[in-house]
């Protein structure tokens, strides 16, 4: 890595596509520690309820400032946790496609068990907690998207509750 | 005291406005809540009781119960969808 490069942020929040290659590769980079790698990417559904083609875009809100720090909270919860060594977020906003990537979650461990954990501990914790809104553009108007109670059920494996009630609640 | 108010996503539309600043003596989130309701109209509409509605406290998810400060910054939001 170019020296005069900064290192990359744990959390970013970007319109642009991002390159899971390059986010592990710079996650690894020097740490001989490292014997686990664990990566998750959301991707834009084409349909709702099963209908291929229904959804034409879907395009993504959030509260800056909040966002990032929220995020920051659930890598620093992670650490705290999951024996881990590092973690990246990676979340899209604005108008997307569908097919087109919207998050991702790349966490780093010893062994693969902490790693899959703290993926899908981040991933519950960010579709509960973290403020972004969907709105998806059908054939029949713009809709946003409802919180789902499944999330919250996602969330509640790990022992945490995102407010009494949930977040879909 | 003085807060500064921000909407987002649904509740941002319906209002059809993203932030303003509210001189109130509301002592709690539940109380500012109700202030913004007897408004009418659109805020009724929006932040009614029984509707789906998030609250953050200086940029913390928070129960209607916590205390308002001067200068605090208050957000309301739907139920978050991100991932």
């Amino acid at each position: 890595m170019n020296p005069a490069q900064p290192a990359m942020p744990r959390v970013l929040i970007q319109t642009a596509d991002f390159d899971l290659a390059r986010v592990i590769a710079e996650l690894r980079a020097g740490d001989g520690r490292i014997g686990a790698v664990c990566s998750f990417v959301g991707t834009v559904r084409d349909r709702t309820a099963g209908t291929p083609g229904s959804i034409s875009s879907l395009e993504l809100e959030h509260y800056p400032g909040m966002t990032e720090a929220s995020i920051e909270a659930m890598i620093d919860a992670a650490h705290h946790r999951f024996d881990i060594y590092g973690a990246r977020v990676v979340h899209r906003i604005g108008l997307l496609q569908p097919r087109d990537q919207i998050v991702l979650v790349a966490v780093t461990s010893a062994h693969r068990g902490q790693s899959f954990q703290a993926c899908e501990f981040l991933m519950d914790y960010l579709k509960t907690q973290a403020p972004f809104w969907k709105k998806e553009q059908t054939p029949e108007g713009a809709n946003w998207v409802d919180a789902r109670v499944s999330d919250d059920l996602a969330l509640a494996k790990w022992g945490l509750t995102s407010l009494p009630g949930g977040n879909a609640g | 005291m003085k807060v500064h108010i921000k909407y987002f996503a649904s509740i941002r539309e319906t209002i059809g406005l993203s932030a303003e600043a509210l001189e109130t003596e509301a002592p709690t989130l539940a109380a500012l809540r109700e202030a913004l309701i007897v408004r009418g109209g659109v805020y009724a509409a929006s932040l009614a009781h029984g509707r789906a509605l998030r609250m953050a406290l200086n940029q913390v998810m928070s129960l209607e119960s916590a205390s308002l400060s001067e200068g605090d910054e208050v957000a309301f939001f739907p139920p978050v969808t991100g991932g």
